[in-house]
């Protein structure tokens, strides 16, 4: 009996001192919550900014300071919407995004299963030069690009700005699926094998769906720096494929400043980032304690 | 995890090595082709030798830019990482408010970086910029476009609002991993919350964090279109750091010779110091 209740008394000890702990805890998170809140409001700031600039008209920006929109207008979005200089920015934009994203992840996923399955001759230099080439400066590659896609007839074309963000957007797939996929226990390919699985229904049936949360971070990130890039967008196209980047610089030599346009337009660049990240949302707080990244 | 020995997986590979090594060998061969070569126009190439190297590594110019560009960066890291790691710190573990958080704090990672630089050029307009009619209000003669360390200020203040999110969500992930036992642990030893920290979080964290650090100070060096588009190079020439100078001379100029030697530097300046954390990085890892 006695024996009992030393053993009930050592388990629920660790739990009173827990319990308390936590109330100890709880109060520091009372005040913890205030330094995110801080930040998030840091960075919401210029986002508001930019959004009220973009309902106002362009001679009340240029006026003075107004915290919110005096003379409220959608002009800026009219423009944007009908004017097909503006909107095809955007479409041009996604197409590529979408083509790159597609190619990189496509191409990693067998890439990274190799390197997290098998050994074989320079495996451990071609991933670091591969690494080296997520490194690579624009800058440096900005005019021999426009000299090799113009080489090969693709300049200016939506092919093109894909192919060249596959430069910097296939290594980081290849890493952080490598990263997801060494995760997922060799235990299983065997047993598929042994099942009876070719590699092809292996692959696409039992190993996908194991690694999606990865697959969708890595889309994630693909989507993510592509998207925003755009010294690289900017140099391989002129008018067919011009990413929304390259037709945001020309307001500000066109007619004038027109702020409010280009408020109106950065706006808009934010949203299908803003949808994106809302849709892997769960992928990335669960994958990112999974994976490499 | 026990790998298996077998060449044939460079099947596997080939794609990505297709893609990669037409997108970075081909032009790296033409860089490198221009780097040495002299051209009067009209297609006439002559051998130049090391010219252009010694050209671009005793120019006064390329050692401001590179020091700039250095500067930059280690600005950047210092406030940047622990920043980062701080409020990955303070966000909370479970519950609703963690998809908020990270939604909203990812939100600066998406906006392309020209749109980044335009906020902050009228976020920061001295006159009808919020931030700069405030900081006026204040008391500061504040002008980025006239003022070197105004334009300064603002860039290091930019690049924190874009890019702290990156380390605080690579914190995070690291922060996630580390099992609630090791905490429940250090409550029953009565470990102080500096004891967690240096002695349960750090070490779990360290491998994000080398990341963290990796991308960070790479990015941070190859920064091209933030500033180009807040400042265009800074009143004068005071926030040109290497790569707006490099894009300036090639696109700009057009001076092939000295901007494809001026290429190879920066890159080989890129690549050795991604070596250095590599070898950093895969020594921990075997640890």
């Amino acid at each position: 009996m006695s024996e009992n209740t030393a053993v009930a008394a050592s388990t629920t000890m660790p739990r009173a001192a827990a319990a308390r702990a936590t109330a100890r805890s709880g109060s520091r998170v009372r005040l913890g919550w205030l330094v995110p809140t801080i930040y998030i409001v840091f960075l919401m700031v210029p986002i508001y900014w930019l959004l009220t600039m973009s309902f106002k008209t362009t001679n009340e920006i240029l006026g003075g300071l107004t915290l919110w929109p005096h003379k409220f207008t959608f002009a800026n979005y009219q423009t944007i919407f009908t004017d097909p200089s503006w909107y095809m920015g955007y479409v041009n934009s996604i197409i590529y995004v979408t083509i790159n994203t597609l190619i990189s992840v496509v191409a990693a996923l067998p890439a990274a299963y190799a390197f997290s399955r098998y050994r074989f001759l320079g495996d451990k230099h071609l991933f670091f030069w591969l690494l080296t080439n997520r490194m690579a400066p624009p800058a440096v590659f900005a005019l021999p690009f426009f000299q090799l896609y113009s080489a090969i007839g693709l300049f200016d074309t939506h092919i093109a700005v894909a192919l060249s963000h596959c430069l910097f957007n296939v290594p980081l797939a290849v890493w952080i699926l490598e990263g997801f996929m060494s995760g997922v226990p060799k235990e299983i390919d065997e047993t598929a094998y042994i099942d009876g699985y070719s590699w092809p229904r292996f692959f696409t049936k039992i190993f996908m769906p194991l690694i999606a949360s990865g697959i969708g971070v890595t889309a994630f990130f693909c989507f993510m720096f592509s998207w925003v890039e755009l010294l690289l967008a900017k140099t391989l196209t002129s008018v067919a494929a011009k990413p929304i980047a390259a037709a945001m610089t020309k307001t500000a030599s066109a007619s004038g400043y027109q702020v409010g346009l280009l408020a109106a337009a950065g706006v808009l660049t934010i949203i299908p980032g803003a949808i994106v990240i809302y849709f892997v949302r769960n992928y990335i707080a669960k994958g990112f304690a999974l994976g490499r990244v | 995890m026990d790998k298996t020995w077998n060449n044939r997986a460079w099947f596997m590979v080939l794609p990505v090595l297709v893609l990669v090594a037409f997108n970075a060998i081909i032009p790296l061969m033409t860089v490198v082709n221009y780097s040495v070569q002299e051209t009067f126009g009209d297609n006439v190439f002559l051998f130049h030798g090391v010219g252009f190297f010694q050209d671009v590594l005793t120019s006064e110019r390329f050692h401001s830019a590179l020091l700039r560009s250095l500067a930059f960066t280690a600005i950047i890291l210092a406030i940047e990482i622990p920043l980062g790691v701080a409020i990955a710190l303070a966000m909370p573990r479970k519950g609703i408010w963690v998809s908020v958080c990270l939604v909203l704090m990812a939100l600066p990672l998406l906006i392309p970086w020209n749109v980044v630089g335009a906020i902050w050029n009228l976020f920061a307009l001295p006159e009808i910029g919020l931030l700069g009619r405030t900081l006026n209000g204040i008391g500061f003669d504040y002008n980025y476009t006239r003022h070197p360390v105004d334009a300064w200020f603002t860039l290091v203040l930019m690049d924190v609002w874009h890019w702290t999110s990156l380390v605080v969500l690579l914190a995070y992930a690291g922060l996630s991993s580390i099992p609630d036992a090791y905490y429940q642990a250090a409550k029953i030893d009565g470990a102080s919350r500096w004891a967690v920290f240096r002695f349960i979080q750090l070490p779990k964290m360290k491998r994000v964090l080398t990341i963290a650090v990796l991308l960070r100070f790479m990015d941070s060096f190859m920064i091209y279109t933030e500033p180009s588009v807040l400042t265009g190079g800074g009143p004068g020439n005071s926030t040109t750091v290497l790569s707006i100078d490099l894009v300036k001379i090639a696109l700009g100029q057009f001076d092939l010779g000295p901007a494809a030697a001026m290429s190879i530097i920066y890159f080989l300046i890129i690549l050795l110091l991604c070596w250095i954390f590599y070898t950093l990085m895969m020594r921990n890892e075997e640890q």
